[in-house]
């Protein structure tokens, strides 16, 4: 009963989100104040059919109902609750309906929080979204649809991936799709725009907190999938450039450039055409990653299985959201005149060679990500397009960036003077460089680089804020009470900028890491990285729905435990795989790492790893990501702001103004 | 203005062009995939047209071993087929090894990363279809014939040169389409 | 990821990911060793492809790397080793593609993008905007109001 209602709630939401789409533009069009009327409320009904819908699967999963074939197939009754429930979204069809979920999410916070938006660009926007939602939740119900019944329900199911059974893989695809879709709000913003025929500050200003938003969770989902592959791989390897990893930076890197180029549109009324072209390539990006993926088209290891059919079906999807928007670019784009003017050096002409240099990166990603199936379809020869390239021809390109990063925010509006700045940042410059030259004697050219970018970065925020606050300039109290007044939005870019230092610190630092394989029996130690490791014991663990093999190793310095480790090697009989799970004791500076190999003869082989700086990586983006959402607490950047408080101007730059006003 | 903007169009339609040429490649793509055309993962053999590698193999009871010398001066063509006791497809595809060993068709087995233990129980449970057994412990004879799994086959002329290849276990269906013909050809 | 690979593979061929086998490599000076690593990192794991010869721990790239050893170990020089190994394994085994007709494209958008990219700004920046819209009586007469 439960499934044929979720069953009947998709249907009933694919219903209403293709009303959302026909009466909205229809009603924009015609500016018929009754239909335009309808958005909120169709959009939180869609919201709540799909809610139904989803929660209809979760609960056939929670209670292993076998007459769900999508449960049979990818669950089983002994795994725990909370691997059954987030199981729900660990298959192809479980995570199409997910992703409906948070389009509709996103549809209706629109509707929400739009009360003071124009009414036909709310009517558009939401419009928009009704239109995706309705195609994919087509797909959902004729081709991918969970809730097909199985007559008769197997005993049991056929087990759950074990690799899903993991804290970080289980939350990863709902923080990673919060960040692909929540890029569809600046897309329909993006097309409602094209549809106005009108792009203006406000514009920017009702784009920017969705593109940050979505930014936000999309830097954590993707540190989440590093992290989940840099401590379940078992060999200490945080990104490989895999099809699916690149598929997940593509929309980060012109995201990023989004939420830039979409301040100078606030700002300065400039940069329109491209803006909304970043945003509906945005947006196209993240629908591509998410399926062409599943395609089995690239050479990846992360396996959705998707029949052919299937893969046609998507495409058409696809091709149907994306070659419209961009027709409709190029035929309205010209009208969207450009307002502000701005000399290359300035804080427009920093933003523009940002965008340049992330856009050219993104570039090279999309190049080399899907260059071996064309050149095997033009020429049919199998190449590869791997870590070495990508780490060539990346590096060149994110060096001006970074230099960019924190030159960027010294420079004034419209017009600024390069030598001035360039002074303003001496001291920043001479740390850096100092950094980077200490580095490179004692040890590695490339790590020196990575240092002294990330002193650059780091030095450069903490330097914006301390200019802003007028540090040392000032007695220290005013300084303090001065900080109070600056804006939110501009510490959070200074901590963001500092995170991605915090995040090339730890990539540097892992040039520094250190292996050693082993095979060891129980008793038997080994010295390494300055530590002593013993393998005590080798354990026989039966666990739920899996049997581990348990190591326990203590790592000694001087004499002195500093940690007790326990990887271990879980074999799950039902499915017929088994997953390394290693053991990290880190103090925030170093990771020490082991995992167990294969286990014989009363031994094991163990690999034990010193990983200098590791958690840096993803710390570092967190801190990216905390910015980000300080960002967004800034009172100006708020949807209802603008509307509410129109007497009050923004000042270019932001100028003191309390960060908290009330309203 | 107008003007301008008609100027500029070309530029605008750059992301369209880029996406319609993508999205043809990706029809295709889907379609060779499909029909087994296209597979990313393969991995490609370049040996074939190629006279057989420099390699050595040990001895695997009651297999004496061979070497690249061996395929000097044949009298009839050569499967050479890579095996393990480990592999499952392995076992798979030796009744249908014996079925051409039967035939009369020579099969120069390699044993690639195997315990002696192991590699004799596989000959007691499946039988032994190989008229010549090398042991290749460590790998090397298969890094040199470019295997990359387990079993793969090698079709080789009485010129010593590769005729064929084959990743993955033999069906009756490659057996009697292609194998077949090609052993004919070069008989 | 990389134990998911068999289940992939495994009606296909049955090469296990992670497998211990003890290898006895040539003795190699710290230099070869650099050489040997530096090449294994070039080459891609053909059982576990999304990771590098060097990184990966399935038995065929325990193998490749020991054959880079004990080519570094004869003095053949890295050109060599990368020509035995595409002669069996194409342009497929090379994590770092090689620069020819094929890959121009590939190879080019590197220096294409940023091109592009800096052409269309300065294009922009130096297009003449349209002169603005004469004044209209009522504006003229509050000018000359502003004026005075």
């Amino acid at each position: 009963m439960i499934p044929e209602l979720g069953n009947f709630a998709l249907a009933l939401a694919c219903c209403l989100a293709a009303a959302q789409a026909v009466l909205l533009l229809l009603g924009a069009e015609r500016r018929d104040a009754r239909l335009m009327a309808m958005a909120p409320g169709l959009a939180f009904g869609q919201l709540i059919a799909i809610a139904t819908s989803f929660a209809a699967l979760a609960w056939s999963n929670a209670i292993s109902d076998f007459s769900v074939q999508n449960v049979a197939a990818f669950s089983q009754s002994q795994a725990p609750l909370f691997y059954k429930l987030t199981g729900t979204w660990g298959n192809h069809d479980g995570s199409i309906l997910l992703w409906c979920l948070v389009l509709a999410i996103c549809g209706a916070t629109v509707g929400a929080f739009g009360a003071n938006l124009p009414a036909t660009l709310r009517a558009r926007v939401i419009g928009v979204m009704g239109a995706v939602a309705a195609g994919f939740l087509l797909f959902a119900l004729t081709a991918s649809n969970p809730f097909t019944r199985l007559s008769p329900p197997p005993m049991q199911g056929q087990g759950m991936n074990p690799l899903l059974q993991d804290p970080a893989l289980a939350i990863h695809p709902p923080i990673l799709y919060l960040g692909y879709v929540g890029f569809s709000v600046p897309f329909a913003f993006a097309i409602a725009a094209l549809l106005e025929r009108r792009v203006d500050a406000a514009w920017g200003r009702w784009v920017r907190p969705w593109a940050l938003t979505s930014w936000c969770f999309l830097t954590c989902g993707i540190a989440l999938g590093s992290w989940w592959a840099y401590y379940d791989l078992g060999w200490g390897g945080f990104w490989f450039w895999d099809p699916v990893e690149n598929s997940s930076l593509l929309p980060w890197l012109t995201g990023t450039a989004l939420l830039h180029s979409a301040i100078v549109v606030e700002k300065r009324e400039s940069l329109k055409v491209w803006s909304v072209l970043l945003a509906i390539v945005t947006f196209s990006l993240s629908l591509s990653g998410t399926f062409l993926t599943r395609s089995g088209i690239l050479n990846s290891v992360h396996a959705f299985a998707v029949a052919p059919t299937r893969g046609l079906f998507i495409l058409a999807l696809l091709g149907l959201v994306i070659v419209p928007s961009l027709l409709l670019f190029a035929f309205r784009a010209p009208i969207l005149a450009p307002a502000g003017l701005f000399a290359p050096v300035s804080r427009e002409g920093a933003i523009v060679l940002n965008n340049i240099l992330l856009c050219s990166i993104a570039a090279v990603v999309f190049t080399g990500t899907l260059y071996p199936p064309f050149a095997a379809l033009v020429a049919g020869e199998q190449l590869s397009v791997g870590a070495p390239f990508f780490n060539s021809t990346v590096l060149p390109l994110a060096i001006p960036l970074v230099l960019a990063m924190s030159l960027g925010p010294t420079l004034s509006w419209k017009r600024a003077a390069l030598f001035p700045a360039l002074l303003r940042l001496w001291w920043v410059a001479l740390a850096a460089a100092a950094v980077g030259i200490i580095v490179a004697l004692g040890w590695h050219g490339l790590a020196a680089l990575g240092f002294a970018g990330s002193t650059w970065l780091i030095l450069g925020a903490i330097r914006d804020i301390a200019a802003r606050v007028r540090l040392f300039r000032l007695p220290l109290s005013e300084s303090l009470s001065r900080l109070a007044g600056v804006p939110l939005g501009a510490i959070g870019a200074a901590i963001a900028h500092a995170g991605l230092g915090v995040t090339i610190a730890g990539i540097s630092g892992m040039t520094f890491a250190a292996q050693r394989v082993v095979f060891l029996h129980p008793g038997q130690a080994t010295d390494f990285a300055g530590y002593h490791w013993a393998l005590t014991a080798l354990d026989h663990v039966p666990g739920p729905d899996f049997n581990a093999e348990v190591a326990t190793l203590p790592a000694s310095r001087d004499g002195r435990i500093v940690a007790v480790l326990h990887p271990a090697d879980h074999t799950f009989p039902v499915q017929g795989t088994d997953v390394t799970d290693t053991a990290i004791r880190t103090n925030l500076v170093v990771d020490l790492y082991t995992a167990l190999g294969a286990v014989h003869d009363g031994g094991a082989e163990v690999r034990l790893r010193y990983d200098p700086l590791a958690p840096w990586i993803w710390l570092g983006a967190l801190v990216m990501a905390a910015g980000g959402g300080l960002s967004l607490a800034d009172r100006r950047l708020r949807v209802g702001a603008p509307a509410r408080r129109p007497s009050l101007p923004s000042p270019p730059g932001g100028g003191r103004r309390p960060a908290r006003a009330a309203g | 203005m107008e003007r301008l903007a008609i100027r500029r169009r070309p530029l605008l339609l750059l992301p369209l062009a880029v996406v319609v040429v993508a999205g043809v490649g990706f029809v295709e793509l889907l379609q060779q995939a499909k029909e087994g055309r296209y597979n990313p993962h393969k991995v490609p053999n370049l040996l074939v047209g190629h006279p057989v590698p420099a390699f050595t193999t040990g001895p695997a009871p009651p297999g004496t071993g061979f070497s690249a010398a061996d395929f000097q001066h044949l009298s009839h063509p050569v499967l050479v087929n890579f095996f393990a006791s480990w592999c499952l497809p392995c076992h798979a595809e030796a009744p249908l090894l014996t079925e051409l060993k039967d035939h009369g068709v020579a099969i120069w087995g390699i044993d690639y990363s195997d315990s002696k233990a192991a590699f004799h129980g596989f000959l007691a449970a499946d039988g032994n279809p190989f008229t010549r057994l090398g042991d290749d412990p460590n790998g090397a004879a298969a890094v040199a014939w470019g295997i990359s799994g387990v079993p793969e086959s090698f079709l080789v002329d009485r010129e010593g040169i590769i005729r064929w290849h084959l990743g993955g276990p033999l069906s009756p269906p490659v057996v009697a389409d292609t194998l077949m013909p090609l052993l004919h050809k070069f008989a | 990821m990389r134990r998911l690979l068999p289940l992939l593979l495994i009606l296909l061929s049955a090469l296990p990911c992670s497998a211990a086998t003890p290898i006895l490599t040539p003795a190699l000076t710290p230099a070869e060793e650099a050489r040997a690593t530096a090449i294994g990192s070039q080459l891609r794991c053909l059982v576990c492809q999304n990771e590098s010869v060097e990184e990966s721990s399935a038995t065929l790239a325990a193998n490749i790397r020991q054959i880079i050893r004990e080519q570094v170990a004869a003095g053949r020089t890295n050109h060599q080793i990368m020509q035995w190994m595409t002669a069996r394994y194409g342009d497929f085994i090379r994590l770092d593609p090689p620069f020819n007709r094929l890959t121009l494209l590939l190879w080019a958008v590197p220096v294409l993008a940023p091109a592009l990219g800096l052409g269309i700004a300065f294009a922009a920046s130096r297009q003449r905007r349209p002169p603005p819209a004469p004044l209209t009586e009522a504006e003229k007469s509050r000018l000359a109001a502003l004026l005075e």
